[in-house]
């Protein structure tokens, strides 16, 4: 049995898309392979401490709560990047995603910083991007998987050139409406819109990401998982991909 | 500018419009003439308010706003001939509907959905304005709480002096917002014995409106609700001119509280469940106080009250019963599911997850619902609804064997198979959103169990 420790940054604030969703996956499906999760929230007056962490976690807030908190991570910023640097997995959800950029741009020019941890900036639109989205994967060469998530964001982002988008979509707008791209992915950094909560219909990023921390933990190579019956998981998953394909046939 | 033809015209193609609609099988036909009006011509709606003699009263919330409305139509129909849209009808095409069909009505009393209330608060111009909550809710719909927060600030700014506001003080948004507006009245709870021990996890408006520092509960009631205080001194509780003590719960049958007012005290046995209908008591109470009904008014009505259509609602199916329990957001289900273990957990639990525009696409809500208390005393699960796999997630995440959940995606065959785990004499409980409810509601309807909501509201 392995602890693994999971640093969850600011779930006071940052928590309006169901985020624990995801950290009650994470959680169970490390228990069902004799794993333990031992989760931390991180909030405004708790330090960053490279290496005290296999996984972080940083959730969505409503406009109002980012901007609370984006000082204060920016703030924390050189410890973040160290962490990763180190090996630590970071899965970073909607709000999460925009901090873990350069920053945010907002409609009236007002700034909000970011970590720098992923190539990427995030401008305000005018229009929510909400609805559905299905994207198709490929986070180790040949290996092709989809996610199925909901996404609602009004900001824009636009990744720099080269830099490896989370997947492609299939349905739905994803990073900017535009680009036919969502999220960035960054060795073991996730960045992403999707929400829903994102793991628990799409199991096997759930399942990546232990195998990530687990690797930190280790020192190795990330290990093979034992498979488990995802039934229901998988008829989550078609419901919501079918949700996003109708939406793009219309 | 105004179209040629007369309004008394345009009320009369409308109605006619309404009738085929209902002749047609196609629902109430509740909002269908009020689309028509709306589309020919707005500005009928603001002199259809400005015919009825005693004024008009709207009545918002994110969670409560059906029952709180009902409960004031209780206590004053004995005063007024109403124009109420009991039905739910509460867009702007609703409320012009409800306008056009109250032929003599004295007195408005609508229920007036949060994204609209600006709208209809020009439209209307309403004699009191009652704000009941703000909580997360259809975040793919609505935006974030924040931005209505804003809207509804705007739009109480823009009120007439003479415009009675009557608000929630125990939510700190709604108070922040009533906070300069003179006469305000603020209603809330006061008794710590029945607080949470904290805030739930799904609490919002945690943060102080002006500095941003969490605000200190001495309690917390439901969800942000409760007696709180900014610690730099920004924002506190406002003094209750209406308030709740005493409160005694009892279970799924019934709550008891002092209503507590200015003109004194009276005991309120409501033959409601849950600490959430002593909320819209209170509101309902505050509204029809601040309309110049007497306390002895208030008490009779709330005395009198039946539960608004299937908000809560009981329904007899041969020897065994079936409890209706809407959900809609993280709030308003954290009491449905306090509500139900106060009175004795259920065993069997038909849960309805729809994803229609009128519940919200987004089902991410249900991971913030602390369904957990359920588990302990729960045999089965059937999840039903569009979304049915994902609830069972849900509850599969929560802690609960996959052994015990039964996927069911069709409503009908969910409450069949619900009712077949229910023992003779038995109670089945059946939390649906909002169109799983109606479809529960045609289910049932179509047995020749319960009338139409549009017959009963008639």
């Amino acid at each position: 049995m392995t602890t693994i420790r999971v640093g969850h940054l600011y779930p006071d604030y940052l928590n309006i898309y169901a985020d624990r969703g995801n950290i009650a996956v994470l959680s169970r499906r490390a228990a069902w392979r004799g794993h333990e999760l031992e989760v931390t929230g991180l909030g405004l007056d708790d330090e960053i401490v490279p290496g005290a962490h296999d996984l972080y976690y940083v959730g969505g807030g409503q406009d109002r709560e980012q901007l609370l908190v984006a000082e204060n991570l920016a703030g924390k910023a050189e410890q973040l990047r160290e962490a990763v640097a180190g090996g630590s997995a970071l899965l970073a959800v909607c709000g999460g995603y925009q901090l873990l950029g350069r920053g945010y741009k907002g409609f009236h020019g007002e700034e909000m910083p970011g970590v720098g941890l992923l190539p990427l900036e995030t401008l305000a639109g005018d229009r929510r991007m909400i609805g559905d989205v299905l994207l198709e994967c490929e986070l180790e060469p040949g290996v092709r998987r989809t996610l199925a998530g909901f996404e609602n964001h009004a900001g824009r982002t636009k990744l720099d050139p080269g830099a490896e988008p989370l997947g492609r979509v299939l349905a739905g707008f994803g990073n900017d409406g535009e680009s036919g791209f969502e999220g960035c992915r960054s060795g073991r950094v996730v960045g992403t819109y999707l929400h829903g909560p994102l793991l628990p219909r799409n199991p096997w990023l759930a399942d990546w990401l232990l195998a990530q921390a687990l690797a930190h933990r280790s020192g190795g190579e990330p290990p093979e998982l034992e498979p488990l019956e995802d039934g229901l998981e998988a008829q989550a998953h078609e419901v919501a991909a079918g949700r996003a394909r109708a939406r793009s046939r219309r | 500018m105004r179209p040629a033809v007369p309004l008394a015209l345009e009320i009369a193609a409308a109605r006619a419009v309404a009738s085929l609609s209902r002749l047609a099988g196609r629902g109430g036909g509740t909002t269908i003439p009020g689309k028509l009006l709306a589309a020919l011509d707005p500005g009928a709606i603001d002199r259809l308010a400005a015919r009825l003699p005693a004024g008009a009263a709207t009545i918002s919330a994110t969670n409560g706003k059906t029952t709180t409305a009902a409960m004031a139509a209780e206590i004053l129909r004995p005063r007024h001939r109403l124009a109420h849209n009991s039905a739910g009808a509460n867009l702007v095409s609703g409320v012009a509907s409800t306008l056009l069909a109250a032929g003599r009505a004295e007195l408005g009393l609508l229920e007036v959905d949060e994204g609209a209330l600006p709208e209809v608060l020009r439209r209307v111009r309403p004699r009191a304005v009652l704000l009941g909550n703000l909580f997360r809710d259809q975040l793919d719909r609505y935006g974030e709480l924040e931005l209505i927060a804003e809207r509804w600030r705007a739009a109480v700014a823009e009120l007439p002096d003479g415009t009675r506001l009557v608000v929630n003080g125990d939510d700190p948004l709604l108070a922040s917002i009533a906070e300069t507006r003179i006469g305000a009245v603020a209603f809330g709870l006061d008794d710590p014995r029945v607080a949470r021990p904290s805030l739930q996890h799904a609490a919002d408006s945690k943060y102080c409106v002006v500095c941003g520092a969490p605000y200190e509960y001495a309690t917390a009631y439901v969800g942000h609700l409760g007696d709180y205080h900014c610690p730099n001194g920004h924002l506190a509780r406002p003094p209750l001119e209406v308030a709740a003590r005493e409160i005694e719960l009892h279970g799924l049958e019934r709550a008891a509280f002092d209503l507590v007012t200015p003109d004194g005290t009276r005991r309120i046995d409501l033959p409601l469940p849950g600490l959430y209908n002593v909320y819209n008591a209170t509101g309902a109470a505050a509204l029809a106080r601040a309309l110049g009904a007497s306390l002895d008014e208030i008490a009779a009505g709330l005395g009198r009250f039946g539960a608004a259509f299937g908000r809560f609602e009981r329904i007899a199916v041969g020897d065994k019963g079936l409890l209706l329990l809407l959900i809609k957001n993280p709030a308003g289900a954290n009491e449905a599911v306090r509500t139900l273990v106060d009175g004795g957990a259920p065993r069997t639990v038909v849960i309805a997850l729809n994803d229609e525009i009128a519940d919200g696409r987004d089902v991410s809500w249900i991971w913030d619902v602390d369904f957990e208390p359920l588990l302990a005393g729960l045999d089965r699960l059937v999840a039903t609804g569009g979304r049915a796999a994902e609830l069972a997630l849900r509850f599969r995440y929560g802690g609960m064997d996959e052994s015990a959940i039964e996927v069911v995606p069709d409503v009908e065959q969910a409450l069949d198979r619900g009712l077949e785990l229910t023992p003779p004499g038995g109670e089945l409980v059946v939390l649906p959103t909002y169109t799983a409810m109606l479809a529960l509601q045609r289910v049932v309807a179509a047995r020749g169990l319960a009338r139409p909501y549009w017959e009963r509201a008639a």
